[in-house]
């Protein structure tokens, strides 16, 4: 049997304390003479604290309560003739209810307009009643006005409980095959009805409409298929931000999405076949070559775009050293026939360029740095491949006498295309899609000839307000990415395997 | 092993040392591992060069902010950049905003990736362990919504939230954040569910325990790794957004720390060294986080997708 001191049986929670009581007094000693310079503060933390909490409560209450409901529909069974009609009484009411209060809310969100008739009294009912459950709960001293609302939703959840119970009283268990299936991807499927396929319906109807900020967003905006159509012309004959054409944008698109995924693959093949290869240092290399990927791309971005500064940036200077150095050899081989020529025509074109003038080094540059961001992940994914190849074939391959080029030609291809093709994939649609390099680095400048077709979109939205407008861009765009996507994917059948 | 060498015996010394350079039956030439070290190195000087240019700006002191040196460690090199950004100025009253722009961020990315986590642990179970109709579909729909291009279900979803009377509150955004974290979370735990064998909860529900057991005993636990990747997988989606939280907060109190940085790097020469403190402020503890966790987060990339 062993002893073990009281001390060293405490040990970790001595050390654990005195960790934390330095790391206060450290707090202390550092921080709290600047206090003062802080903007931050508890009552700030606690607030959002309280927010952000609530916001999880109901979220996931609201989700419990709903589960519930469908648990007792998959997996209870009325007793008998008179526990079944009250069982569905409870329950088509709660859907009637759930209906209005769905239908209140595409009111509420601008979707569609009751009016005051019957249907607007109808779907704000659940509303007024609330409203009035509030206040007969103040004029009952239950609640203050402050604390109405929460009081009210906890009487009401009390309600569902309680009929709840009264299901469960009148039924019995029963087996279900697929409830549960059901019932898992439920909330996981609520959340994405609630944020994609509702906002994707809204936009349609957005498209079809003249909103902007003359008319309030959706407030005061008008609907029809002509807008739809005028919508359409604009975007295609019209300008499309400010006096880009949709054509030129569109190309530029493309030539964009085309280099910077080839220069990913390419250069992501490159190193990860160096990387690839029993050496010294491999671990290393490993890590620096990541270090694009794994700044935060907004950092990046914004640093890039002072690196492009005329003269102080990086490039600019790089350049210029390079330009004074040609002067130098080509004033030193001045005598040499053919040479000093050639280095003084080198000197006179390379140099400096204005990055942020002139939109062809605009774009350049929005190149490179979207270039510089992405290869490493295509390196890792390629490496990643790589290695899943076993050495095998290789050796199999020298034996029978394939050089290099036929080995990667035949078998390294030919295997890690599981792996690259959905990376490529991947990668043309986020490419087409990743404006913000463009945005923080540009901003699509000079005179627009550095957007692509999101960011044109996006300062349409948000810089123009043109709202129905950028309704039905996106939608063009939309349409456009899932039929290559689509198209790519019957040709490689590379779904396939994911999904079954 | 023995490499078979036909250098001829009569060769010159020259001669010889050349062919050992440049050629080897096996393996590889000096000259080849040089060259593939080289290559490297340069590549690795690209990689990090810009970099490191944030660090050195950082260290420089305001009045030699503009300079066309390319050193590494300026001369003078202060850290008075960092302090004006983490504790403010005293002299023109201005206070630092740092700490609650990364709050700010924090709680909300933070709050985003809670929920996709929960919804998403559970309803990939569902796609991975059951078979039911509409399950092939509800995978490639929840593909496609990955084509969905990054600006399109804005305008939608910043309308929606201006009725709501949600822009400038952090909810607003963790709404937004939510629409891209799930789907992909979705499918990164389904990768992960189906290389745990089947046997193991076949085993159990056999001895009599139920889904729900079988869930919580057998999967989540075997499945902490994934849940920690699909955690940080979403953490490091929304934390350095700059668009979708650019429409959403148009407020200084609630700005997330992109768009805070972004405050600093509007003027060149004003607050470029700040902009780049606190740059490096906020990117070493991301990047050691990210190297630390590459790895995983790497496999939890290609699970979803490149599963044979």
């Amino acid at each position: 049997m062993e002893v073990q001191s009281p001390f060293r049986k405490h040990l970790p929670a001595i050390l654990w304390v005195a960790a934390l009581l330095g790391l206060y007094f450290l707090l202390q000693a550092l921080i709290a003479p600047f206090v003062a310079g802080i903007s931050l503060n508890l009552k700030t933390v606690l607030e959002r604290l309280g927010e952000v909490g609530k916001f999880l409560f109901a979220v996931l209450g609201g989700l419990a309560i709903l589960e519930l409901y469908f648990y007792q529909i998959f997996f209870r069974r009325p007793r008998n003739l008179a526990a079944n009609i009250v069982t569905r009484f409870f329950q088509g009411a709660l859907v009637l209810i759930v209906v209005m209060i769905i239908g209140y809310f595409f009111e509420l969100t601008d979707l569609v307009r009751y009016g005051e008739g019957v249907l607007g009294k109808f779907f704000r009912a659940p509303i007024a009643w609330m409203a009035s459950l509030q206040g007969f709960l103040v004029s009952a001293k239950i609640a203050a006005e402050k604390t109405a609302s929460s009081v009210g939703m906890l009487v009401v959840v009390i309600i569902l409980l309680a009929i709840f119970g009264i299901i469960q009283a009148l039924s019995e268990r029963r087996n279900s095959r697929l409830g549960l299936a059901y019932l898992l991807i439920l909330p996981a499927f609520v959340g994405i009805l609630f944020l994609i396929i509702y906002p994707f319906l809204f936009e349609i109807r957005l498209a079809f409409s003249n909103a902007s900020l003359g008319t309030q967003a959706t407030k005061n905006a008008s609907y029809g298929l002509l807008y739809g159509w005028e919508n359409i012309k604009t975007l295609f004959t019209g300008n499309v931000a400010k006096d880009a054409k949709f054509f030129d944008v569109f190309w530029r698109t493309i030539l964009w999405t085309v280099i910077n995924v080839t220069f990913h693959v390419s250069g992501g093949m490159g190193l990860a076949l160096l990387l690839h290869r029993p050496m010294k240092l491999q671990g290393f290399y490993r890590t620096l070559l990541v270090f694009p990927w794994a700044i935060p791309t907004t950092i990046v971005a914004m640093a890039l775009r002072n690196e492009f500064d005329n003269r102080y940036g990086l490039f600019n200077i790089l350049l210029g050293d390079l330009n004074n150095w040609l002067t130098t050899v080509s004033h030193g081989t001045a005598n040499i026939i053919g040479i000093g020529n050639a280095f003084a025509w080198l000197a006179a074109h390379i140099g400096p360029v204005s990055w942020k003038q002139d939109p062809f080094w605009a774009f350049i540059s929005i190149l490179i740095s979207n270039i510089w961001l992405g290869i490493p992940f295509m390196s890792v994914i390629i490496l990643g491949g790589l290695q899943s190849i076993s050495q095998e074939y290789y050796e199999a391959a020298e034996i029978d006498g394939a050089s290099k080029i036929q080995q990667f030609r035949f078998i390294t291809l030919p295997l890690i295309r599981p792996v690259l093709t959905p990376a490529v994939v991947l990668g043309v649609v986020w490419t087409f899609n990743k404006f913000d390099v463009i945005y923080l680095i540009t901003q699509g400048g000079p005179q627009e000839k550095t957007d692509i077709l999101v960011s044109s979109m996006y300062k349409a939205a948000f810089q123009f307000y043109r709202y129905g407008f950028t309704a039905m861009f996106a939608l063009v765009i939309f349409v456009f990415l899932l039929g290559f996507t689509l198209a790519f994917l019957r040709m490689t059948g590379g779904l396939k395997s994911a999904t079954e | 092993m023995t490499t078979p060498t036909v250098t001829p015996k009569k060769a010159k010394p020259i001669a010889r040392a050349f062919r050992w350079f440049f050629y080897r039956a096996h393996g590889d030439s000096p000259f080849k591992t040089i060259l593939v070290h080289l290559t490297l190195i340069i590549a690795c000087i690209i990689a990090v060069y810009p970099v490191l240019r944030v660090v050195t700006i950082s260290l420089r002191p305001n009045d030699t902010l503009l300079t066309t040196s390319l050193r590494i460690v300026p001369e003078n090199a202060t850290l008075d950049n960092y302090k004006e950004v983490l504790f403010g100025d005293a002299a023109k009253h201005r206070k630092s905003d740092f700490f609650l722009w990364l709050w700010n961020s924090i709680s909300v990315v933070a709050i985003t990736s809670v929920v996709a986590v929960i919804l998403a642990a559970v309803s990939a179970y569902a796609f991975s362990r059951f078979k039911f109709p509409g399950r092939a579909t509800g995978l490639v729909f929840l593909l496609t919504t990955q084509m969905i291009p990054a600006g399109m279900l804005l305008l939608p979803l910043f309308i929606m939230l201006a009725r709501l009377k949600m822009i400038n509150t952090p909810l607003g955004l963790i709404i937004a954040y939510a629409v891209t974290s799930v789907p992909l979370t979705i499918w990164t735990l389904k990768g992960y569910y189906d290389t745990i064998p089947v046997d193991l909860e076949e085993a159990a529900l056999i001895d009599g325990a139920s889904r729900a057991t079988v869930f919580t005993a057998i999967i989540l636990p075997l499945s902490t790794p994934a849940l920690a990747i699909a955690f940080l997988f979403s953490f490091m989606g929304g934390w350095s957004e700059y668009l979708v939280a650019r429409v959403v907060l148009q407020k200084n109190e609630i700005f997330t720390w992109p768009l805070g940085i972004f405050t600093f790097a509007q003027q060149f020469t004003v607050s470029w060294g700040q902009f780049a403190a606190a740059s490096v402020l906020i990117a070493i503890p991301v990047m050691a986080l990210f190297l630390y966790s590459s790895k995983w987060l790497i496999s939890g990339l290609t699970l979803g997708s490149v599963k044979g």
